[in-house]
């Protein structure tokens, strides 16, 4: 039997670390210098601490838009806001296949009314906007971009991020619609767009984070990440009209921070420093700037567990501790009754609680990578891009990120990851406090839970009723026609399309169909 | 001979390591797996549970929306004629909801954190009482 003690991702440890580990610390560049390994910025999180930004959404446009407008009077300055599945996979709210799922998850969009709705009373040019948007990420930029007009906001004034990353969720999300070659001319659009126009606006934010929750390690999650990003990025320079420099700065990323303390600390300066490289040496990257790795992350998911739920609040709190010493810029720290039921307002705020405990109270920000030189740290760290470069030649072997999804690699690959994981757990090879190991007898808690309102899916049939009675039917016609003889040759940019589809109040679902009839849907591979 | 059983998410939820670490355990565990994937609409599995001729039909539902969509595969599965297969269902349900997916036509429901064995051996016991009644 194999005795080696491994980390999560399979990187065989010593008992202890020393010099020999070390041969290169002398050449280890400081903090805000190139390749990054200690960190972006020089003076770390005193210069600018990490962003605390907690996911929710729910209901209709008018409950979001009251919910934001209280966060924005408490002195919050960024909003993030969560969509329904329909919303998310491109169908309308009257879609009878649908009914079910209208803002179950997040807030329901339909046409622009919805989100004139969704802003009223909300100066978009003084607050940013994260929406974890991917299939119709293009389509809410669209709106969200009439909606400032409307406002009378010029576009270089907006700021936010749409997530916008379509590959993962072929694997692993599953908001996917049309294919991936015709989904990623979309993106690049996108990311042309907000260069030319929105400047201010984050075009992706490129997520790993989906990956690891469906069951991939640590190393995997950041291998296909850096692969997902280096196809966007290959994707925008072969159309041959930007640099990498001019649009590398207004890309991003997004991870999970599971449980294995100092390997979650080593991804993260791995990512960093395999990312500068990446964009220096095979884009051709001039400005340091393009070469960062901008970094938001999550603290819970997968590694939740169930069975004596309050565990999770100091497994939260570990993994929190682990994402600031890795040195993420924002983070959202999950709340302990997650895995089965949508956060109450108090397990809510505990979540936000430890962030403000580990910032204020703890002085782990202080000092910028505190963990830097350590014979340990700096070990794992060059382990763990070596093992994150093996995976990244695997699958371009395998002819890239595209191929190794349509082919059901990727997807093979995690599931055979989050098998392993099980199997370890079960035959106690793994342990789980409170789950395989320190069992009790404790029932499940009691949990009262969200109960979703009728009347606001009516509302909202009753609002995309009235928008389809009174818009005009040749503008709708117009604009949808463009839309389509535009998607179907290469070469133009869809984005002003889509805005004029917006100014005319065509619904999500309209736009999209026109999409499917060019492009086809994505055929799932099913592996397992 | 393996007890055949088609596994599949309806509705628009995407998360999918749960349903495919249960394919992945009763297909190890003896049973003959059609895995449909996620996003499949009610009318499609009972398609297909009639083309397979499966004993027993599991779905996942992580989203929230198990009830409607519990009902709605019961629905298309009797329209379909595939009545005799047993639905079961899987996923965050809280206890209140069990008695409203029995009520809606599942024979069984499993909530996260059920142990794999446990719903292999229960899809077992409810073949058999399938297998003797008919």
């Amino acid at each position: 039997m194999d005795e080696t003690v491994r980390s999560e991702s399979g990187i065989p440890l010593n008992s202890s670390y020393g010099p020999a580990d070390l041969p290169g610390a002398e050449s280890i560049p400081p903090p805000g210098v190139f390749p990054f390994t200690r960190g972006n910025f020089p003076d770390g999180y005193r210069g600018r601490p990490w962003t605390i930004r907690q996911y929710s959404g729910f209901g209709t446009a008018e409950e979001s838009n009251e919910r934001y407008r209280y966060l924005l009077e408490q002195g919050a300055t960024g909003l993030s806001v969560a969509f329904d599945l329909p919303s998310q996979c491109g169908y309308d709210s009257d879609d009878p296949d649908v009914e079910e799922e209208v803002g179950r998850v997040g807030v329901a969009i339909d046409p622009l009314a919805d989100f004139e709705l969704l802003f009223d009373r909300i100066p978009l040019d003084a607050i940013s906007t994260s929406m974890t948007i991917n299939g119709t990420a293009a389509i809410m930029l669209a709106f969200y971009v009439a909606v400032g007009e409307k406002q009378g906001v010029e576009r270089a004034k907006l700021r936010g991020t749409i997530q916008n990353d379509i590959l993962k969720e072929y694997v692993s999300r599953g908001t996917w619609i049309w294919p991936p070659r015709p989904s990623l001319r979309l993106i690049a659009d996108t990311i042309e767009f907000c260069a030319d126009d929105v400047p201010r606006f984050n075009a992706i934010s490129v997520a790993g984070a989906h990956f690891r929750d469906a069951g991939a390690s640590a190393a995997q999650e950041m291998a296909f990440t850096l692969m997902d990003g280096v196809t966007y990025c290959e994707e925008v320079i072969g159309r041959g009209r930007m640099t990498i420099d001019q649009f590398a700065p207004q890309v991003s990323f997004f991870f999970y921070t599971h449980g294995d303390f100092f390997e979650e600390i080593a991804k993260y300066r791995a990512g960093r420093r395999r990312w500068a490289r990446i964009v220096r040496e095979r884009f051709g990257a001039q400005d340091d700037r393009s070469c960062m790795f901008r970094v938001g992350c999550v603290s819970g998911g997968a590694s939740l567990h169930g069975p004596q739920p309050h565990n999770n609040i100091v497994r939260v709190a570990y993994e929190a501790m682990a994402s600031v010493l890795g040195g993420v810029q924002s983070m959202f720290t999950a709340a302990w009754d997650e895995p089965f039921a949508i956060p109450t307002e108090e397990s809510a705020t505990l979540a936000l609680r430890t962030q403000q405990i580990l910032a204020y109270e703890t002085g782990v920000a202080r000092v910028v990578d505190p963990l830097g030189g350590s014979y340990y740290v700096e070990a794992l760290t060059d382990a763990m891009e070596e093992r994150v470069v093996e995976i990244m030649e695997d699958l371009e072997r395998h002819g890239g990120m595209v191929k190794a999804i349509e082919d059901g690699v990727l997807q093979r690959l995690i599931s055979e990851q989050a098998f392993g994981v099980d199997r370890a757990v079960r035959s106690g090879e793994r342990t789980i406090v409170g789950v395989n190991k320190f069992e009790t007898d404790e029932s499940p808690p009691k949990t009262e839970g969200y109960e979703l309102d009728e009347k606001g899916r009516i509302r909202q049939l009753e609002r995309l009723a009235e928008v389809k009675r009174t818009r005009s039917a040749a503008d709708v016609k117009a604009t949808l026609g463009a839309l389509s003889t535009a998607a179907a040759k290469d070469g133009e940019n869809l984005m002003p399309h889509l805005v004029e589809c917006a100014r005319a109040y065509c619904t999500v679902g309209e736009m999209v169909d026109v999409l499917k009839d060019q492009w086809g849907e994505f055929q799932q591979p099913v592996v397992f | 001979m393996a007890i055949r059983v088609l596994v599949a998410k309806p509705g628009l939820d995407g998360h999918d390591r749960g349903v495919k670490l249960v394919a992945r355990s009763l297909r190890d565990a003896g049973f003959e797996v059609i895995y449909l994937g996620i996003r499949q609409r009610p009318e499609s599995i009972a398609a297909v549970a009639v083309q397979e001729d499966v004993q027993i039909v599991g779905l996942s539902i992580l989203s929230g929306a198990h009830v409607a969509l519990t009902r709605k595969t019961a629905d298309a599965l009797r329209a379909a004629g595939a009545e005799d297969a047993v639905l079961v269902v899987g996923g965050t349900i809280r206890q209140r909801d069990v008695a409203r997916l029995e009520e809606a036509g599942a024979a069984a429901v499993y909530p996260t954190g059920t142990p794999l064995e446990s719903v292999v051996e229960s899809l077992r016991a409810l073949s058999g009482a399938v297998q003797t009644s008919s």
